[in-house]
């Protein structure tokens, strides 16, 4: 693939310095049969360096796993060669299946099939917690 | 559907509202003798316990109901493996209600997704015990004459005795409440709830020892530290007698302290303590069949 022309497909763009491979792992695009360029550390005027992925196909996108990672990216939208739309990502509310709850106490420990649900406790902090068992899930975490 | 899940679910004109009622059902139990009649409250206790189960048990009887259910999970067929999303689409083919007591945090809000009828959540672990809440906030109202201006001081295992967070929660949002949080270390309340009395501008101090502090309390609230909830036996032997209520630790104590105690007790607070007429533990008891009578007749109503 020539990383610099996508014909239809994504540029997640702005992820901080360091993240890509985060968002890569998260979105699971290690299982895509479609061309995935991960740029790390490209100059930026505003944020000195960042990283960048492109797929070049029109998968679907769980913008709520990218939100979580890093709120500060944006997804360009790319079809027919021309940018057709840019995301702007806010703190998710709520994030679905991404986290997994801590507390050995927690329902979701011994039943497997509950999907894990976080939901946003303090968005400064970005600090989310279990919906069932209410554990606070720190970025460290 | 309406269930019972978390205290803060519910409003302060609701929870106002089951104490009018329950203030009802003790000024006039025979009107609501046939409340009920027809109706089936399942009470489905994964976890052993003896007053919660039996104070619902006896709160459908006096509504004119009936109760069915078990109380040990080796006993259904949860030993089997089945989960709680499965039990509850099961058993509320048969019951109108459903109290529900598990060790795993958030096992009733599962139940709740799935149930087709309402869900009273009866303990959850060291997570929420909403229902002992509704007997502790009677017996403030009915004790103290009023639900603000209160110093509330907590005493004993604050991290995994869910009957303090669920009453934090329940007394944060009346006004010109301060809580005394007393605890050895190892044992304060956790993080979650910390930052939400913070975000909620209420004031809370976190000490040690309960005699520094007693004098200033209008209420001292003293829990037991819970040998389930602790994974290493030396641990749960080095705290269980952190704190314990005499009648020489009373002595600094406001001549209108009003005692309280979620029960069982072990040893922390001495027998000597009961016939203090400051101690209210038994009527706490009393209180949480009739507000455990409100709350049913609420929920069905709701469920209508």
């Amino acid at each position: 693939m020539n990383i610099n022309e996508i014909q239809d497909g994504y540029v997640i763009d702005h992820i901080h310095a360091g993240g890509a491979m985060r968002i890569y792992r998260y979105l699971g695009l290690d299982k895509l049969d479609c061309s995935v360029a991960i740029i790390k550390n490209a100059k930026s005027e505003r944020m000195g360096r960042k990283d960048i992925i492109k797929i070049d196909e029109l998968i679907p996108l769980n913008l709520e796993i990218i939100s979580y990672i890093d709120a500060g990216a944006t997804v360009n939208t790319i079809k027919d060669g021309k940018l057709i739309d840019k995301q702007h990502l806010t703190v998710p509310q709520r994030v679905v299946g991404v986290l997994k709850c801590k507390n050995p106490r927690c329902i979701t420990q011994t039943e497997q099939e509950i999907q894990q649900v976080f939901v946003l406790a303090d968005a400064e902090k970005k600090q989310y917690r279990c919906y069932y068992c209410d554990t606070i899930h720190k970025p460290e975490d | 559907m309406r269930h019972m899940l978390d205290i803060i679910d519910w409003s302060l004109d609701e929870l106002d509202a089951l104490m009018d009622t329950a203030d009802d059902i003790i000024a006039h139990p025979d009107d609501y003798a046939d409340a009920c009649r027809r109706k089936k409250l399942a009470t489905l206790f994964y976890e052993p316990s003896t007053r919660t189960r039996l104070s619902f048990e006896a709160a459908m009887i006096e509504l004119g109901g009936q109760t069915l259910g078990f109380a040990d999970a080796s006993a259904s067929s949860v030993s089997k493996g089945e989960s709680v999303a499965d039990t509850v689409r099961t058993v509320g083919c048969y019951a109108d209600i459903i109290a529900m007591r598990h060790s795993k945090e958030g096992a009733p809000t599962v139940a709740a997704n799935f149930s087709p009828v309402p869900i009273i959540n009866a303990g959850d672990g060291g997570h929420h015990h909403p229902t002992q809440t509704l007997a502790d906030l009677l017996t403030i109202r009915r004790e103290k004459g009023r639900m603000n201006q209160l110093v509330i001081g907590l005493c004993g295992d604050l991290q995994f005795g869910r009957t303090v967070h669920s009453l934090m929660n329940a007394m944060a949002r009346y006004k010109s409440i301060r809580f005394v949080l007393v605890s050895p270390d190892e044992l304060r309340i956790p993080e979650y709830l910390r930052e939400g009395m913070k975000s909620l501008g209420v004031p809370f101090t976190e000490v040690e020892r309960l005699e520094d502090v007693i004098g200033t309390l209008d209420i001292l609230y003293m829990t037991r530290v819970q040998r389930e909830r602790f994974f290493n036996e030396a641990d749960y032997v080095r705290l269980k007698d952190s704190y314990i209520l005499t009648p020489a630790m009373l002595r600094p104590a406001r001549k209108d302290l009003t005692v309280m105690h979620p029960l069982p007790r072990v040893n922390e607070i001495s027998v000597a303590v009961d016939n203090d007429p400051r101690a209210c533990y038994f009527k706490q008891v009393l209180y949480g069949k009739y507000m455990r009578e409100a709350l049913i007749l609420k929920l069905l109503e709701a469920a209508k």
